[in-house]
């Protein structure tokens, strides 16, 4: 039987990796996310899984990219200077292809900003924090059973495409105490790939397109992991057809399976005049806001995304067919917004509402900007 | 073939480095010292940052892993806790290892994990082309110190000493068999090692400083470095110029760190968790 239980979003996440398999925990203290390396530090030395605090955040997310490489699923959790700290080596995972999950719980910046304040600030960051063209995945939970839900389909999706995926909580969610409901092992789908037995070192040898398999050190074969670009067999090369091949294989590896990651959720969208576009806190309000204008006679939906990178285009485009005005609700100066006027016809009318006072939305404020909106 | 090649990755050569390069006689000397423990390649991984010595796993028959530039103790630290029955070995460049490294260097020296460092001193940044290292000597003449270095260097051996690792040597490149013998101890001790190994970087240091051929360079690592018996009877002054050679520290009470976490956390908590505690 799944248990109904009273929880922080923080240990919500920790259940849920433990759940998933994670094996593996390297982290550094940060407010608002220390709870987890905390919990972590608790139960997994009773399951024989392996926690550590290291140096600091780039420390920790090396450590994680090494003991992932030697066959564990590892998790690490931050906040803003430390996913600052760890773009370094988000990279590395990127150009090695490594599965590892990192959590970045956000809040107030730049800089040492505002520790608990709340902030959806780091959106940008998420996608293009690290330097080099590379692929993402980014998670966003915003109700408390989808941070149990979202926090294993990242590990699913790291195994299954050998990225890293970011999830991106909020502080506020991060801290709060959340009835949630823990479903039973079983019922939710854990991600297993196992490792392929090789002999040869030809280990990024495949297709575009084509999921890589997982490839871990001590198997059998002694392989070559590297940070430069490399050739099929993993070893450096910077010949032009071969980095081109490589880079596709990468990008490719994600952009060939949207339907498979990209995940959101819709809200009183068939009939809807003004579509809202938010995410994570804002969007718990954004929701609260659209039923309170559907009682007043407004039609007014919600379109919430769990996927945040890649963008979900082509559902919000779908909806654009319809819908002819989008409300981007986000907690930051504008960041999201961007993709939106970049897939949004030129008939949809935009319209925002931002903020980065460290204060999130009220649902009456959402409200009072959707009825200015439809007017 | 002799029985240390099998440990050496030929179909990658040929290497980047300069000829005359110390980094082929390191290459060696760990090859040597795996063929002489007997162990699977398999069971290895040699690991590296950035820099000249950052190419040098791509050259070992093992499991191996080129990371970021000072970084790979953290991704050693990784693997070694995934899996403490593995030999990890990291190879790092003096820039690597004590300047953009040096926070990882210590910890892993306080906490005693047992990865097997080999930090190559050759007192320069050679493969960026020549710039002033932590490790520089005084009053050298580097790319980015063009009138002398005015910077004190930094002392390995005490350096380490203070952040109470277990295993401290130094060795140079011109001794092969002691360096080998040196590093096949420190493969044997249970805790986290560091061999430093005084090299030559000929082209990149020696060229502005007057020692531009291989042999010219390995004869000022000979000048400049000693027996730790012959170091103990100079003066303190003349000590400042001197380097001393052979296992510093040895110390083999202080438990590894992968074996206090799996031997004595993982029970406690194991029992503390039967006790039902949440």
């Amino acid at each position: 039987m799944s248990q109904r239980k009273v929880l922080q979003g923080n240990i919500i996440i920790a259940k849920a990796a433990l759940a998933a398999g994670c094996d593996f925990f390297a982290g550094y203290p940060i407010t608002p996310s220390s709870e987890i390396a905390q919990y972590m530090s608790k139960e997994m030395p009773k399951m024989e899984r392996a926690f550590i605090q290291m140096e600091d955040e780039i420390a920790s997310l090396g450590a994680c990219i090494g003991a992932s490489l030697a066959g564990k699923k590892a998790l690490t959790a931050t906040s803003g200077p430390g996913f600052s700290l760890m773009q370094e080596h988000l990279g590395m995972a990127v150009m090695a292809e490594v599965p590892v999950v990192i959590v970045n719980v956000m809040r107030g910046g730049p800089s040492t900003g505002m520790p608990t304040k709340p902030s959806q600030a780091d959106m940008m960051q998420a996608r293009w924090g690290t330097h080099g063209d590379h692929p993402i995945i980014a998670v966003y939970p915003a109700f408390s059973d989808e941070i149990f839900s979202e926090t294993v389909r990242a590990f699913n999706l790291s195994e299954k495409y050998w990225n890293p995926v970011i999830i991106l909580l909020d502080e506020v969610l991060a801290k709060a105490h959340m009835d949630v409901e823990i479903p039973d092992p079983g019922s939710y789908e854990v991600y297993w790939e196992k490792t392929h037995e090789i002999s040869d070192l030809n280990i990024y040898d495949r297709n575009i397109g084509e999921n890589p398999p997982r490839i871990d050190f001590f198997h059998s074969y002694p392989i070559h992991i590297d940070s430069l670009e490399h050739d099929a067999h993993g070893w450096p090369s910077f010949d032009a057809k071969t980095v081109d091949k490589m880079q596709r294989l990468r990008m490719e590896k994600i952009y060939h399976n949207l339907d498979d990651i990209i995940k959101y959720k819709e809200y009183f969208l068939d009939d809807a005049e003004v579509l809202v576009f938010s995410f994570g806190i804002s969007a718990r309000s954004a929701l609260a806001a659209v039923k309170m204008a559907r009682e007043q006679g407004i039609k007014a939906g919600l379109f919430q995304a769990l996927t945040v990178w890649p963008f979900p285009r082509a559902a919000l485009q779908e909806r654009f067919k319809k819908t002819k005005k989008v409300l981007t609700v986000e907690l930051n100066m504008g960041q999201m917004k961007y993709e939106i006027e970049r897939i949004a016809p030129p008939d949809v009318k935009k319209q925002t509402l931002l903020r980065a006072n460290g204060l999130p939305f009220s649902p009456g404020e959402v409200l009072e900007t959707i009825k200015e909106f439809v007017k | 073939m002799r029985d240390y090649e099998k440990y050496i990755r030929y179909r990658t050569f040929p290497t980047p480095w300069c000829p005359g390069c110390g980094d082929g006689v390191i290459l060696k000397s760990i090859a040597m010292a795996f063929a002489e423990l007997k162990l699977d390649p398999d069971d290895i991984i040699v690991i590296a940052g950035i820099g000249c010595s950052g190419r040098m796993p791509t050259y070992f028959n093992t499991n191996t892993l080129h990371t970021t530039h000072g970084r790979a103790l953290t991704f050693a630290t990784g693997i070694k806790l995934a899996k403490p029955e593995k030999l990890v070995v990291v190879v790092s460049g003096d820039g690597d290892a004590t300047a953009i490294g040096g926070n990882h260097l210590i910890h892993a020296a306080r906490r005693n994990i047992g990865i097997k460092m080999i930090l190559i001193n050759n007192g320069i940044y050679g493969m960026t082309g020549g710039q002033v290292s932590p490790l520089t000597p005084p009053k050298f003449f580097t790319e980015t110190t063009p009138y002398g270095n005015i910077e004190p260097h930094f002392r390995i051996r005490m350096l380490l000493s203070a952040a109470e690792a277990s295993f401290v040597a130094r060795e140079t490149v011109n001794r092969l068999m002691q360096l080998k013998q040196v590093i096949k101890k420190s493969f044997l001790h249970k805790g986290f090692s560091v061999v430093e190994v005084m090299s030559n970087c000929h082209v990149n240091l020696g060229r502005r400083n007057k020692m531009k051929s291989p042999l010219v360079m390995t004869e000022y690592i000979k000048d400049i470095t000693c027996s730790m018996a012959d170091f103990e009877k100079l003066t303190p002054e003349e000590q400042e110029n001197k380097y001393p050679l052979g296992i510093f520290v040895e110390n083999t009470q202080r438990m590894e760190y992968t074996d206090l976490y799996y031997n004595h956390i993982v029970p406690v908590a194991q029992q503390s968790g039967a006790k039902g505690e949440k």
